[in-house]
């Protein structure tokens, strides 16, 4: 036992003190904190930059002062105005741009030109249709002539944003996110992918090492050689945890920080509000003194306190436990089988035929998992998140969106038993591999030395 | 007094026959020699002692008990297939092998800086294997190999890849550890090496020992009325009926020459008859080099072997 810890602290010492391990680790959370923020930061920064528009008619008023001003935006309806000796002077007259519509706009969709220099940012463009189309219905629904068309338009205004609401089995009630719960499940799939594969491959890499540099008889005339392999692959998984950990505490430590500095001011509020407006109005229905608070609202406040509600209803303790569970057992059924292929093969180049077959199920795993985001409940995303070899990853595919607890349990079950008979076939090849050289493996060849006694 | 025997071992791999019935004795704090031609079965028998391969039947015993695992912090093993992690600092490699073989790491620390001084590679300690050259990182794989004091020292190929005047150092360091109460095999194709150092040798050929016995024994059981002498006097000492003249040569006049005897002849007769006829500087028993032996006994046993088929 001492033998395998000391296998084990060299194993992770190593790696660990290694310049990559710690540019590894530190960078990942940062590029994981860009690909959240970046969208949210061009969202936010979009160029608030005041902008005059030209508003050009072709040969008809029938869009004066239907556009109106906004904080960022000024529309100048010029009557009359020369459309093509605009198109070139309108920079040097202080326009950011030229609105042209033509009068076929009420059928012709296409016949409203937005003319300037650089792009213009979405939200003014779904301004500027909006308007339109809200101006071209009205007058439409005007000329039916019907009596008090202004009050019944009003009362016929609906919106309608649908919420999904799960009850389970004790009849409780849960707000979530269908965007959320997907989201969840391909980052889960994919980091357990990438992570099986990454220590993996490194458990492969470091017995082919050993085996190459010919260290490995030296080590097995004072431990086992199942100890040896034990030890690697329980070394790396520890280097797995750790660099995993530092991911999340410096990921999630990093959005908090950026969060308090981007994000509304005092989202706290904003966040109770919400969720006390949530929280009514599920069972009861309407209840219009909160509805009218959260009116007050901005929109992307809105937005932003409904997404942190559905974060707080996912199942966190539950899917992040299962993470390690199945990052540990998947990564050890893996690890030996990389193990055993890294102890048969001379060159990396011979490992390409092992590879394949392994790699398969990983893959298979994966876009099993992607379709299982589309649809949950299907018994092929069920199947094969009970097959010890996609099943991590499937899996976690399937965890946002609530999975029977015994469904989990026999799949981690199976999971481990596998692994424990993986461990045990990879035992024998390792141990006959590591001290094969110079000659080209076959599948035969290695049930042979599975067979071997001794 | 015996430190190690094997009895009996047979190891069988799937097309051949590895080692059929090998027994051995290796007498305590001497040096055993392992010859044999390539893939006699030698590398499989210090695997076995060392219990990387279990044989299918037969017994290794050490100091009177059967070996087990627990035994193996009493032998240090430098295989022919030896190596060190390239990108591990030396200090710390050799820390770690000598922790797994059950060293503390004080001792070991210790124990590793007054070899590496005495042997003049602390300035390595450092560095990293792969700066190193071969030889070098050979050195600290025979340091590696003895530095928990094992009672059995087993070295595979130990003198391949040194330089001589390495070679000569590493085996004045396997000579002291003997003399300091260490037994050692060592398996070699060095045959200069084998007379200079081993006490004892078994030979293995096709599987099967095919000489065993103490060097000195050996070479006088297969010297063969064979004679060095140096003589000054008449030159006609090279025609004798007594004997037939192998090789000679002439200098200075002096003739240094080797005979075989003829027949049923007292070399008395032989001396006498030289010493008439000028001075004999010297007359010794030719004794034949452990190469010679080596080659003769594995000739004879290809020709028995191909005769028996």
């Amino acid at each position: 036992m001492s033998n395998i810890s000391t296998i084990i602290s060299r194993e992770y010492s190593t790696r660990v003190k290694k310049r990559s391990f710690i540019i590894m680790t530190v960078l990942t959370p940062l590029i994981f904190v860009a690909m959240f923020l970046i969208p949210a930061l061009i969202m936010g920064n979009e160029d608030k930059e005041f902008k005059k528009i030209a508003v050009i008619e072709d040969g008809s008023d029938l869009f004066k002062g239907v556009l109106k001003d906004r904080d960022d935006v000024d529309f100048v309806y010029l009557e009359n105005a020369d459309a093509i000796e605009l198109k070139t002077t309108f920079e040097e007259k202080g326009y950011y741009g030229i609105l042209y519509i033509s009068p076929v706009v009420t059928n012709v969709p296409e016949a409203v030109q937005l003319i300037s220099k650089k792009q213009p940012p979405l939200d003014l463009l779904q301004y500027i249709e909006r308007s339109l189309e809200q101006d071209i219905e009205n007058q439409k629904l005007l000329a039916y002539n019907i009596e008090d068309i202004d009050e019944i338009l009003k009362s016929v205004q609906t919106d309608v944003s649908v919420q999904t609401i799960r009850i389970d089995d004790a009849g409780q009630t849960k707000e979530t996110s269908t965007g959320i719960s997907m989201a969840l499940a391909y980052i889960g799939a994919l980091l357990m992918y990438m992570v099986v594969l990454l220590f993996g491959v490194q458990v492969m890499r470091g017995v082919s090492e050993e085996k190459n540099s010919r260290i490995v008889e030296v080590i097995i005339s004072s431990v086992k050689p199942v100890e040896l392999m034990l030890g690697k692959i329980i070394g790396i998984a520890l280097v797995g945890l750790t660099q995993f950990s530092i991911w999340m505490l410096l990921t999630f430590g990093i959005l908090t920080v950026v969060q308090s500095q981007v994000l509304p001011d005092n989202p706290k509020e904003i966040r109770e509000q919400i969720s006390q407006s949530v929280m009514s109005q599920v069972p009861t229905g309407q209840d219009r003194g909160v509805t009218e608070q959260t009116i007050q609202l901005s929109a992307q406040e809105e937005e932003f306190a409904k997404i942190y509600n559905n974060l707080m209803n996912v199942n966190w303790p539950l899917i992040i436990t299962s993470f390690f569970f199945y990052f540990i057992f998947g990564y050890l059924l893996y690890a030996s089988v990389f193990a055993a292929i890294g102890s048969a093969v001379d060159t990396d180049s011979d490992t390409q035929q092992f590879m394949f077959p392994v790699m398969l199920p990983i893959i298979l795993g994966l876009f099993v998992a992607i379709g299982t985001m589309e649809n949950p409940e299907s018994s092929l995303s069920f199947w094969f998140s009970m097959i010890p070899f996609t099943s991590p990853i499937v899996m976690m595919a399937r965890l946002p969106f609530e999975v029977p607890t015994w469904e989990v349990v026999v799949s981690v079950a199976v999971l481990i038993a596998t692994f424990i008979g993986f461990v045990f076939l990879a035992a024998k090849i390792y141990r006959v591999g590591i001290l094969m050289y110079g000659k080209k493996i076959s599948y035969k060849e290695m049930w042979k030395w599975i067979k071997y006694k001794g | 007094m015996l430190l190690l025997q094997t009895e009996n071992i047979v190891k069988q791999y799937r097309t051949q026959l590895a080692l059929d019935k090998l027994s051995m004795t290796v007498p305590k704090q001497s040096i055993y020699g392992l010859l044999g031609p390539n893939g006699a079965g030698k590398t499989t028998l210090l695997r076995i002692i060392n219990q990387i391969t279990a044989p299918d039947s037969g017994a290794v015993i050490l100091d009177g008990h059967n070996i087990t695992r627990n035994d193996l912090s009493e032998i240090g093993y430098l295989p022919e297939e030896r190596g060190l992690y390239k990108k591990m600092k030396v200090g710390e490699q050799a820390l770690y092998l000598a922790r797994l073989k059950g060293l503390s790491k004080q001792e070991a620390m210790s124990r590793l800086k007054e070899w590496f001084t005495r042997l003049e590679i602390i300035d390595w300690w450092d560095k990293k294997v792969e700066e190193l050259s071969k030889g070098m990182q050979q050195k600290i794989q025979f340091v590696t190999t003895v530095l928990h004091n094992p009672k059995l020292l087993i070295f595979d190929e130990p003198f391949s890849g040194f330089d001589p005047i390495n070679a000569s150092i590493l085996k004045n360091e396997i000579l002291k550890l003997r003399d300091d109460g260490a037994t050692v095999i060592f398996s070699t194709h060095n045959m200069g090496s084998v007379e200079e150092m081993c006490d004892h040798i078994t030979l293995i050929d096709n599987a099967k020992s095919i000489l065993e016995g103490s060097v000195s024994k050996i070479r006088e059981e297969w010297a063969a009325n064979e004679y060095d002498v140096i003589f000054r006097g008449e030159a006609n000492v090279l025609s004798n009926s007594h004997y037939e003249v192998l090789k000679s040569s002439i200098e200075n006049g002096k003739t240094s020459f080797r005979l075989k005897t003829v027949g049923d002849i007292d070399i008395n007769n032989i001396i006498r008859d030289m010493t008439d006829r000028g001075k004999v500087l010297s007359f010794n028993p030719a004794l034949p080099s452990m190469n010679e032996i080596f080659i003769r006994v594995v000739e004879a046993n290809k020709n028995k072997l191909s005769k028996s088929r």
